[in-house]
């Protein structure tokens, strides 16, 4: 009955969930360069080709251009997969193949405070490269800089909320391979009904359904008419459910992670 | 006043009860060893004593904190050395110590000046800017103690420290461990290694199947539970050797291809075989290996 209650606790993180932070980021300090260029180019090409490309084809689509259209929805999805592939891969390796946070809840530090430092690390990394494509967004000249800047506190919340559920993953994980199922099954078809390359309004009302009750489109929502100087309808309802994922999201992953590593 | 206390732990894993009542005791500037073959609860034992995972039943007091309720506090006063080498890949020999003396929320001011007497300690001096990838397994395991130490533990709780060493690597860290002894700091450590726990251990502890079995000093424990001489014969025809052994010796014992006679005065034994050109004999004084055999069945466990 006792380790029922443990397992379920409520998050009750310590100030120390900085160190974790802070060990990460030192690693990362060194490969910084490359790693932001490789968060970078996968979707700037996709933006080229497609934003250039797709876009002489289509024109104006929703009011703007394809280019811009497109830009805003990279900015949203470059910050879910930087957030993801950091709570997944690089955590499952510091969770199970180095064995560092076994090495770490040894000091006088808690799973939760494990957890936090994971979360805010992924999220750190996910505002990285959402911050990357608003640059670039702002450089081409489809947002003010004050509107890119304004995105940015979204950006965090989208990167907190996909780290949060990353992390409920990987604490299920039993390989590498696991994450696969997650990627394909989950990711990819969440982006592209998320109306990152297309309005949701394209899709028929179940599936936009779907796509509502996901944590991309939220984001994407909101930061859509952000960047053009708008403040979207419903933008509380979409921040909430941002938020709401960060929150459970982290909740369980506090959850299954206790149950994988405090037997 | 004890460093470490335990009463009636229990702990299940399903219908697997992994730790079933058991009491420890550790004094203040003693090494204090827990024997047990594979699979016998040792890890599962201290996991719990560090708050690490929580009992079913029972109390523990560790440095004066419950546990696991305050195991936070408590583990901000002991050093851990865990089975499997968690070392960070990551970092140099020295930004280990760095990083995870953080954890204890030491920073670098505080922590840097202490560095060199740790890499001393760990036979590491010079080295403090290697790659965790390029050290042997005995200085990874000699920096793992270094940075169980970071925080200058009152207790150290190490599982399995030499598992996996060669003998010099082991006797180089059973030198650094009876150094940390004379400096005051208490020690607690699990072991298969009868060797280890015979030279290191003031008292010990032998656990199988989730029970302490028996608890002394390695010195009692061989006297109450063993005959002192030992004879260990094998050879062609020992086994109708061992049918004779038996009126000449007070315990006999087969394992495998080997006959084991034990008795206070083995003069008998050792008589018998001086006419016998066959058989290959060693006579040795008792060791803790053989109360730990003769306790913990020879069987293998896996």
């Amino acid at each position: 009955m006792r380790s029922r209650l443990t397992l379920f606790a409520p998050p009750e993180p310590s100030l120390r969930w900085v160190a974790v932070w802070r060990r990460n980021w030192l690693v990362w300090r060194r490969l910084a360069v490359p790693s932001i260029l490789g968060n970078l180019a996968d979707p700037l090409i996709m933006l080229f080709a497609l934003g250039y490309g797709l876009g002489a084809v289509l024109g104006e689509i929703g009011g703007t251009s394809y280019f811009a259209f497109l830009a805003s929805g990279f900015v949203c999805s470059a910050t879910m997969f930087a957030a993801t592939f950091e709570s997944l891969f690089s955590a499952f390796s510091r969770m199970h193949v180095q064995r560092t946070w076994e090495a770490i809840v040894n000091a006088p530090m808690t799973l939760d405070d494990v957890l936090a430092g994971e979360c805010a690390w992924a999220a750190t990394k996910a505002l990285a490269a959402g911050a990357c494509m608003l640059l670039v967004v702002a450089a081409f000249g489809y947002a003010s800089p004050a509107a890119a800047v304004a995105a940015l506190p979204v950006v965090v919340l989208v990167g907190l909320a996909f780290a949060a559920v990353g992390l409920a993953i990987n604490a299920l994980a039993n390989g590498y391979d696991f994450f696969s199922y997650y990627m394909t099954l989950v990711l990819t078809p969440m982006l592209m009904l998320s109306g990152i390359f297309f309005p949701i309004e394209q899709l028929p009302a179940a599936v936009q359904a779907i796509a509502k009750a996901l944590p991309l489109y939220h984001g994407v929502a909101v930061v859509r008419p952000l960047l053009q100087g708008e403040i979207a309808g419903a933008a509380a309802l979409h921040l909430a459910v941002l938020a709401a994922y960060a929150i459970v999201g982290f909740y369980v992953a506090l959850i299954l992670t206790r149950r994988r590593l405090l037997k | 006043m004890s460093v470490l206390s335990a009463r009636a732990l229990r702990k299940s894993y399903g219908a697997l009860e992994v730790v079933s009542g058991v009491d420890l005791e550790v004094k203040p500037g003693e090494c204090f060893g827990l024997l047990g073959p594979n699979g016998a609860g040792k890890t599962t034992t201290l996991k719990l004593c560090l708050g690490l995972t929580h009992p079913d039943s029972g109390s523990i007091e560790l440095l004066g904190e419950p546990v696991p309720a305050r195991a936070r506090q408590a583990r901000a006063r002991v050093g851990v050395v865990p089975q499997f080498d968690n070392l960070d890949p990551d970092f140099t020999v020295t930004e280990n110590l760095l990083v995870y003396a953080r954890y204890f929320g030491l920073d670098a001011k505080r922590m840097r000046p202490r560095v060199p007497a740790l890499l001393e300690f760990a036979g590491l001096a010079g080295r403090g800017d290697a790659r965790i990838g390029t050290l042997s397994g005995g200085m990874k395991r000699r920096l793992t103690l270094a940075r169980a130490l970071v925080n200058e533990p009152q207790l150290v709780i190490m599982d399995e420290p030499t598992t996996g060493l060669d003998p010099q690597a082991r006797h180089l860290i059973w030198e650094r461990l009876r150094r940390l002894t004379q400096e005051g700091t208490t020690l607690l450590l699990t072991t298969h290694f009868m060797e280890e726990a015979e030279r290191l251990c003031h008292r010990l502890a032998i656990m199988d199947r989730g029970r302490i079995i028996t608890q002394g000093t390695p010195r009692k424990l061989i006297a109450q539970h063993i005959e002192p001489q030992v004879v260990e014969v094998h050879g062609p025809g020992y086994e109708a050797w061992m049918a004779r052994a038996r009126h000449l010796a007070a315990r006999v014992e087969r394992a495998g291809d080997t006959v084991f006679c034990y008795a206070a005065n083995v003069e008998p034994v050792l008589k018998d075989l001086a006419g016998n050109n066959d058989l290959v004999y060693l006579h040795r004084p008792a060791n803790l290996e053989d109360v730990f055999l003769k306790l913990t069945g020879r069987d293998l466990r896996d």
